[in-house]
């Protein structure tokens, strides 16, 4: 059961790469990548009880918290790239204040 | 102890489907144009290695993959694309047929220098005669860790470890402070004077022509 679990993950792995791979837009990209860090936090979970060493679980977790570091990252990335405009606003407003 | 070499064949097969992603992965970032996508590949590349290490039960490097590699290395990686551009200059194919033969030649010295490695499991090997093989039998009882390197690590090694940490912790503290972050960051002090500069002479060339037809 954990094992076809563990498979199961894996195609899905597969198949997120390829969307990685083909993905047209950008957003195909991050929602892979995200999906992908999600799928691992998951699959090594299951390995962890596969392998019979359900420590792995702790490692899992911790990950997704790594997880979130890029993906907040690309969130800001993209933040700063469409609010180029906003930056030169707010650099403005400082110096009509001082 | 590793259930991978016990025969385990299922294990082996996700060991196996796990690499060739890793080569995909690869190929893809190799050929890819779009900077984009080559750093949310690398970013998957990280990801299916930190899983490639659990499943061959090197926890610590795993631990370490998945914060440097997946973490730390897409922020970098975006914070250099904000400064250059998204997409790499296309190459003609087979113009770097120098590097390629220098990689090719190193990749075939590395490969003909395992011959010389001792087998797995080699009881007369370098590393398995000495300080090493007593590490083996005593760090079950003294800490009750399966992975042998991760007391040696933290255990054994404890303070070396700590000082490393230290040092490494107490440089990127040092860089932070240099760089700062945010408004109060160089690069936006940068980013604001030249601005002011250029208000400066904006205003100025206004006053110039200002003043020229008085």
């Amino acid at each position: 059961m954990t094992a076809a679990a563990l498979i199961a993950i894996l195609v899905g792995m597969a198949l997120l790469l390829l969307r990685a791979f083909i993905g047209p837009t950008l957003y195909d990209r991050i929602l892979a990548v995200n999906s992908f860090g999600t799928k691992t936090v998951l699959a090594l979970g299951l390995l962890g009880f596969v392998m019979e060493r359900p420590e792995f679980l702790d490692i899992a977790i911790t990950y997704a918290l790594i997880n979130f570091v890029s993906t907040i990252a690309i969130l800001k990335f993209f933040r700063y790239r469409s609010f180029q405009v906003p930056l030169v606003r707010r650099g403005q407003g400082g110096n009509a204040d001082g | 102890m590793h259930s991978m070499f016990n025969g385990d064949f299922g294990i082996i097969l996700v060991n196996i489907f796990l690499l060739a992603m890793l080569f995909a992965a690869a190929v893809a970032i190799a050929r890819m144009r779009s900077l984009f996508a080559i750093v949310m590949l690398s970013g998957i590349y990280s990801l299916v290695s930190a899983a490639w290490y659990v499943a061959v039960d090197a926890v610590d490097v795993a631990f370490t993959e998945a914060a440097v590699g997946a973490g730390m290395s897409t922020v970098v990686l975006l914070g250099a694309m904000l400064l250059t551009s998204r997409t790499a200059k296309p190459e003609k194919p087979f113009s770097r047929l120098g590097p390629f033969l220098v990689c090719l030649a190193t990749g075939a010295a590395l490969i003909y220098a395992t011959v010389d490695l001792p087998a797995l499991g080699d009881a007369t090997s370098a590393a398995n005669t000495g300080v090493g093989y007593t590490y083996l039998q005593v760090a079950w009882f003294d800490t009750a860790i399966p992975n042998v390197v991760t007391p040696v690590l933290a255990s054994y090694r404890g303070f070396d470890t700590l000082g490393e940490t230290t040092v490494v912790f107490t440089a990127g503290l040092a860089v932070a402070l240099l760089l700062g972050f945010g408004e109060r960051s160089l690069a936006e002090r940068i980013r604001n004077e030249g601005r002011s500069g250029d208000e400066r002479r904006s205003k100025k060339a206004s006053a110039a022509s200002d003043e020229d037809p008085s």
